[in-house]
């Protein structure tokens, strides 16, 4: 499976995705300059966390003008596999290949630690190999990472059954309380109406090597792989 | 070729609370300052631009707050222009 990570000014896990994707998935990888205006074939376009040009006017904003991004869009349009993660999520909100937008944590802090996250619809590749009734421990680290959309957008996402995550406790039950961001919700990740993209705040790649004594985030990239190989 | 600036505020939506602003305010109590109610905290953007009338001055400006300035899901933008002085 061919994996292409976008790399933008700024961008800070691009590598951790690569090491995760190559060297503990085995997957083949190639890093996209965002100049560039090629995905060499790419089947799935990761687009990693960090500060896209410093997230400067709003996180996201610059970067979905970068030439790449106009491939990432064909990409998506033709049915391509697009993946977003923090900053990579903020970005695709803001290129318009996600509904919403990611405002400040309400607690106004940058939050850093470990959190749960449940499966909510697992009718998507990436989600389809994992447990809806499990709580999954993945790290989160933003500072802007409330979801929000207007309710029509909101009941849209869920008659459409295009929340992927949702914040919880390790229990795996919804609570005000594991909403650490103050995401309508409790959203932590959703997809496009056509399934084939995805976006999420919390980094499964941080939780993948055994290494770090948490591997629920290879879960993910195993579902998204497990799924991928089937459809071959 | 006229030169225009246009003077753009931009705002988070009425409906959507703005940690800034309520820690903005909250600094505000801590000074010691009585009878701040609310704060809420937006941007202010300039653009000093060419265009051959009003007309098309107005439209450049709306183009970049839609397109690029403004996130419509998150803010709402006004704007005023004046002929750039001297």
């Amino acid at each position: 499976m061919k994996f292409a990570v976008l790399v933008f000014p700024g961008s800070n896990c691009d590598d951790d995705l690569v090491y995760v994707l190559r060297e503990i998935m085995g997957q083949s990888v190639v890093k996209i300059w965002h100049k560039d205006h090629d995905l060499q074939g790419a089947e799935v376009v990761m687009v990693p966390g960090g500060f896209a040009y410093g997230d400067y006017l709003r996180a996201g904003a610059i970067a979905r003008f970068s030439p790449i991004m106009r491939e990432v869009a064909a990409h998506a349009q033709r049915g391509g596999y697009v993946w977003g993660i923090c900053n990579g999520f903020q970005i695709l909100t803001e290129a318009g290949l996600l509904e919403g937008a990611l405002l400040r944590n309400l607690s106004r802090q940058y939050i850093c630690k470990n959190i749960y996250l449940r499966t909510l619809s697992t009718q998507t590749l990436l989600t389809r190999q994992l447990d809806s009734s499990k709580a999954y421990c993945i790290p989160m680290a933003h500072g802007e990472g409330r979801y929000y959309a207007p309710m029509n957008i909101l009941k849209k996402l869920q008659d459409q059954d295009q929340i992927l995550f949702q914040y919880c406790e390790a229990d795996g039950s919804v609570s005000e309380a594991a909403n650490l961001n103050g995401s309508l919700l409790n959203i932590a990740g959703i997809c496009n109406p056509a399934r084939n993209v995805f976006g999420m705040m919390p980094h499964p790649e941080r939780a993948a090597d055994e290494m770090l004594g948490n591997t629920d985030g290879r879960l993910f990239f195993e579902s998204l792989l497990g799924t991928l190989l089937e459809k071959v | 070729m006229k030169v225009f600036v246009a003077e753009i505020e931009v705002m988070p939506r009425k409906e959507i609370l703005d940690p800034q602003g309520k820690a903005i305010a909250l600094g505000l109590a801590n000074l010691g300052l009585e009878g701040v109610q609310e704060v809420r905290m937006g941007k202010h953007i300039q653009l000093q631009l060419q265009a051959t009338d009003e007309a098309e001055a107005v439209q450049k400006t709306e183009a970049a707050c839609r397109q690029l300035l403004v996130n419509a899901i998150m803010e709402d933008f006004t704007f005023q222009l004046h002929p750039q002085q001297g």
